[in-house]
This record gives C-alpha cells, sequence and structure tokens, in this order.
C-alpha cells in the first residue's frame, strides 16, 4: 500500500502492450498524458481511434471512478465526463492485477496557457460553460469535488472549457472524495467538506482567480481575509469581484443563482466600456480594444449559438 | 439496526522504537482485535537517504492490518487523510470479501468478479464507508525530534476531523502521545467527535528522547477497551449528546 511501490507499478513505457483479462482487448500504449493521485493515463488506440486509458493498482478507487462515469452517461446529450469505452484487468508480467478503464480521449489545450495566449476575456466564457456543466451536474445528485485548474482543458472549434478527471465527483450530502488544498473551501476554513453545489462554486472561484494569481499564494494566518483582500487587488478580477466573493463566502446555493450575476457583471462592464473608450482612446489602443472586444463578442455568440443548438 | 463501528489507530512517528516489545507484534494483537493500525513515518526536510525507520513503519502497518505512509512534513494532511479512508475501505472490503466468500465460495475474492459486478460490490463498500461510525485513535510521538513537526501535525490532524466530519457517519477521536510521563503513553485530547479543540493543548508536548513504539500500542488498545466498559455504564441519551 505504499504510495512509491503503486506509482511505478502501473506506469508503462510507449510500445507497451495491455491485453484485457476479461474482454481481450489488446491496447497499445502511444505516450504517458498524466499522472494523478490514483495511477497513470496514457495515450493508446481503441479501433484505429485515439483514446485515453487509466491505469492504477487502486483497482477499488479504480472502479469507483467508473461507477461515476457509469452514471454520468447516462445523462442525456452528456457533455459531462469523457465517453467510457471499456474496463478490464491487465494481469502484468510480474503476476500483480491492475485495473483500467479506457475512456474518449478529449484533446485540448490547458486553460492557463490558452488564456495567457487568448487574452482573459476568454475567462468570462469559460466561467458561464463551467456553471453551465455544474448545473446539470448537480441536477444529476452529484458534485464535482476535485475542480482545479489542472482538471481543465480547452478544446478547439468550437473552443470549450473542459474538466477531465472525474476522480473527486462525488454524490450529494457526502463526503467531497478528492479535493486540492488551493481550491478547497476546507483549507481556506471558509465551510465544510460536504459534498453540495456551493463546494463546487467555491473552487470554480478559486480557478478564476488562480488565472488572476498563477503562482498562487498563502494563506496566511488569516485565510479569509487574505483571500477576499486578493480577490479585490488583483485587477484583470475587477469584473467578476462580486461574484466571486459571494462565491468564496458560500452565498450562491445554486450555479444558476451565480450565472444570473455573471451574466450582469460581464453586461455591465461591456456598456461602461464602449462609449467611453471609442472617443477618448488614441489610435492604436483603440484598435486593441476594439479587437478585443470584438473577440468577446465572438466569443460570447459562438457560447450563446451553442445553449441555442443540443 | 445499529452498524458497527471501525477502529483504527493512527500511530504519527519520526523513528524507531528503542524500548519494549516489537511494535509489529502489538499490532498484530491491536488487529486481532479488530482494530486496525495506521502508521506514518514523518520524514526530516532534507533527508535523502534511505530513513531506518522505514521498514518498521511497513512492519507495523502490515501486522496491523493497516495502511503505511512516509511523508514530509508538508504533505502530511494529505496524507492523514488518505491514509484513514485507504484503511476504512481496506477494512471494509475485508468484511465484503468475507461475504463474498460465503456466496461464491473460498478463496474468491473481489478480484475474481468481473469489472462490471465489482462496481456494484464497491458501491456496497462506499456507502458502508460513508455512513459506518469510526473511531481514530491518535499515537503521536513526542520524542525531542518530532519537537518541531508537532504544528504539522495538529494541523493535519484539524484537517482530518473537517473531512472525517464531512461523512453521514460519526466519528469519535482521541489523542494520545508518546512516551508519557510515568506511563507509557498520556492522554491528551479524550474522545470527542471534533479535534477543533486541540490547539491549545498541542504546542506544549514535548518529551524525553526513548521511543516505546511497541508498548505505546498495546496501551492504546487497552484505551479502547476502556472507552467500551466506560460507556456501557453510561445511558443512552448522553452518549447520543456528545454526538451532536
Amino acid at each position: 500500500m505504499k504510495q512509491t511501490s503503486t506509482k511505478q507499478g502501473s506506469k508503462l513505457q510507449p510500445g507497451a502492450v495491455i491485453t484485457g483479462k476479461w474482454h481481450q482487448h489488446v491496447y497499445k500504449i502511444e505516450r504517458q498524458l498524466g499522472s494523478g493521485a490514483i495511477g497513470f493515463v496514457y495515450l493508446t488506440r481503441r479501433n484505429g481511434e485515439p483514446a485515453a486509458l487509466k491505469i492504477s493498482e487502486k483497482g477499488t478507487s479504480l472502479t469507483l471512478e467508473v461507477n461515476v462515469l457509469q452514471s454520468l452517461a447516462k445523462v442525456q446529450g452528456n457533455r459531462l465526463g469523457p465517453y467510457l469505452l471499456d474496463v478490464d484487468d491487465w494481469i502484468a508480467p510480474d503476476g500483480r492485477c491492475y485495473t483500467f478503464y479506457v475512456m474518449e480521449y478529449v484533446q485540448g489545450q490547458a486553460v492557463q496557457s490558452f488564456i495567457e495566449r487568448r487574452g482573459f476575456e476568454w475567462v468570462g466564457v469559460f466561467l458561464l460553460q463551467l456553471l453551465d456543466d455544474l448545473d446539470q451536474l448537480h441536477e444529476q445528485g452529484w458534485v464535482f469535488g476535485d475542480l482545479k485548474t489542472a482538471n481543465l482543458i480547452v478544446t478547439a472549434a468550437p473552443i470549450r472549457i473542459r474538466w477531465v478527471d472525474v476522480g473527486g465527483t462525488t454524490q450529494i450530502g457526502r463526503a467531497i472524495k478528492e479535493y486540492t488544498e488551493f481550491f478547497d473551501r476546507g483549507y481556506w476554513q471558509m465551510g465544510s467538506r460536504k459534498a453540495e453545489p456551493g463546494y463546487d462554486l467555491f473552487a470554480l472561484a478559486m480557478v478564476i482567480i488562480n488565472m488572476a494569481y498563477p503562482n498562487r499564494f498563502e494563506k496566511g494566518a488569516q485565510p479569509k481575509v487574505t483571500l477576499i483582500k486578493n480577490i479585490q487587488k488583483a485587477s484583470p478580477l475587477k469584473t467578476y469581484e462580486t461574484c466571486l466573493i459571494k462565491a468564496v463566502k458560500g452565498q450562491y446555493k445554486t450555479s444558476r443563482e451565480m450565472k444570473k450575476d455573471v451574466v450582469n457583471a460581464i453586461d455591465r462592464q461591456q456598456k461602461n466600456k464602449a462609449p467611453s473608450s471609442k472617443q477618448r482612446q488614441p489610435n492604436e489602443s483603440r484598435h486593441l480594444l476594439v479587437e478585443s472586444g470584438s473577440i468577446a463578442m465572438i466569443a460570447l455568440l459562438y457560447y450563446l449559438t451553442s445553449l441555442i443548438l443540443p | 439496526m445499529r452498524k458497527g463501528t471501525l477502529k483504527q489507530i493512527l500511530l504519527i512517528t519520526d523513528g524507531c522504537s528503542n524500548k519494549g516489545e516489537d511494535p509489529a507484534a502489538t499490532a498484530a494483537l491491536a488487529n486481532q482485535q479488530g482494530i486496525t493500525v495506521n502508521v506514518i513515518g514523518i520524514l526530516e526536510d532534507e533527508h535523502t537517504e534511505q530513513p531506518d525507520g522505514l521498514q518498521e513503519v511497513e512492519d507495523i502497518a502490515g501486522s496491523g492490518g493497516g495502511v503505511s505512509q512516509i511523508v514530509y512534513k508538508e504533505m502530511l494532511s494529505q496524507t492523514v487523510q488518505m491514509v484513514t479512508k485507504q484503511a476504512m475501505t481496506q477494512t471494509l472490503q475485508g468484511f465484503v470479501n468475507q461475504e463474498l466468500q460465503h456466496i461464491l465460495g473460498p478463496g474468491q475474492t473481489m478480484e475474481d468478479l468481473e469489472p462490471e459486478k465489482r462496481g456494484e460490490v464497491m458501491e456496497v463498500v462506499e456507502d458502508m464507508g460513508e455512513t459506518s461510525d469510526l473511531e481514530v485513535l491518535v499515537l503521536v510521538d513526542t520524542s525531542a525530534s518530532m519537537h518541531d513537526k508537532l504544528e504539522t501535525v495538529k494541523e493535519a490532524l484539524i484537517d482530518l476531523s473537517i473531512s472525517l466530519n464531512a461523512r453521514i457517519g460519526r466519528n469519535r477521536f482521541s489523542i494520545f502521545r508518546f512516551p508519557g510521563k510515568r506511563k507509557s503513553i498520556d492522554k491528551v485530547f479524550d474522545w470527542s467527535p471534533k479535534l477543533d479543540a486541540v490547539s491549545t493543548v498541542f504546542p506544549k508536548l514535548t518529551s524525553g528522547g526513548i521511543t516505546p513504539t511497541g508498548p505505546a500500542i498495546r496501551e492504546a488498545v487497552y484505551q479502547f477497551g476502556k472507552k467500551r466498559l466506560l460507556r456501557s455504564v453510561r445511558n443512552e441519551a448522553d452518549i447520543d449528546e456528545a454526538r451532536q
């Protein structure tokens, strides 16, 4: 049960071949995609299509993740988790048994680098997208739990933010299964670790805050004061300041409540910005503003159409 | 109907035992009495060589039916929770495996089930882990070398109680330290559903150089028994009140 041995145990080299004990499917490992608290994720192929394979010595934890994926798959038109393709055991050459599952490979880039390249205006879009996804998830009786920047990727065409690791997903009313300190309200002494929508909304606010503070910050002797001060200090967060503070204080009971506030905040910011900037700014920076403004508009439009079209 | 209570000893230490009987043997005895022994070994920050205590940490947890983990100070909070929860699952899975053997025949465990069916069984285990009552006796090594780590241990324990109290099942924690002044262990914090009150008692703890891990575990097992006796004397309403 030592963690070190677990990590090495299920570590595979590119080219390794895994055959399922029960379903006899053969998977060739192409490269490592990531590693988490339980096991490793590799790129492989299933029927010629790229797929992600997660393998672990901790069969029980992996089995619980499969349960979550299966119940999320029952949600119609689901975008809430990756599509599950196979679950099986692999008997390694040394005789040890590892459980693995194969899921849809969601290709995308890290949200942090996307924001750095394309601009902070995307934050609003992603915030709204995530609030919608969380709303759906909560409706199904689940809380995401381990919502953090590293668990989010941005897919291209259409540009959309998605979460990738459902390992922390917990039934509402239970104890959060997995979390990361910076995003956990228990760590900030601002709430319990009970799975409820507010837990995710706290973590979501921290994800947004993390985008303004890529290096994060320490909680200090008075965690709550530190957190609120840092939200108020960051100029990129101005637009969302009130929403973020309400979210970390646990004043939203549902994603919908928060979404309403966020939409209003973005609306207000657009109105304030547009007329004054047009007249006063010199030519060059005006171009920039118009450009970034239109990008944001297009993004918002994209998002709105994605809402209308299933 | 009352559900069973899971009983765990959580041993937090940074070194080898050097007095009294073999701790692995006392841990095995504890396990025989239905108490799981988990061990967390804390490493010095810049400790690169393989620490001597490592094997002992594994041995104690191995014979105590529990989980062991060696960590650096900074990772303590997360580890304490992981170890406690993993041990709960392990114990519950043990029960379920026993039941499975009744149904499927001897020698059959969960791994002999198809992955699909295993999912259902694991759901039962998870349910039990969420709802069963838990008693954790924390046994903290307070020998001189632990002095600068106690603040972190305190924070990790408060954090543990936050996590476990988010469960549906009830919890009780107590903290003992070893070596004690006259006995092998001293009570630091009596059985209580929450640990947030430990802040006041914790910084004061430091003691001499010996590490009587074996006797400490033996004494800890006795503390479980003692509480049991006390509890049967008290009336039920009294206990329910304490659980709130």
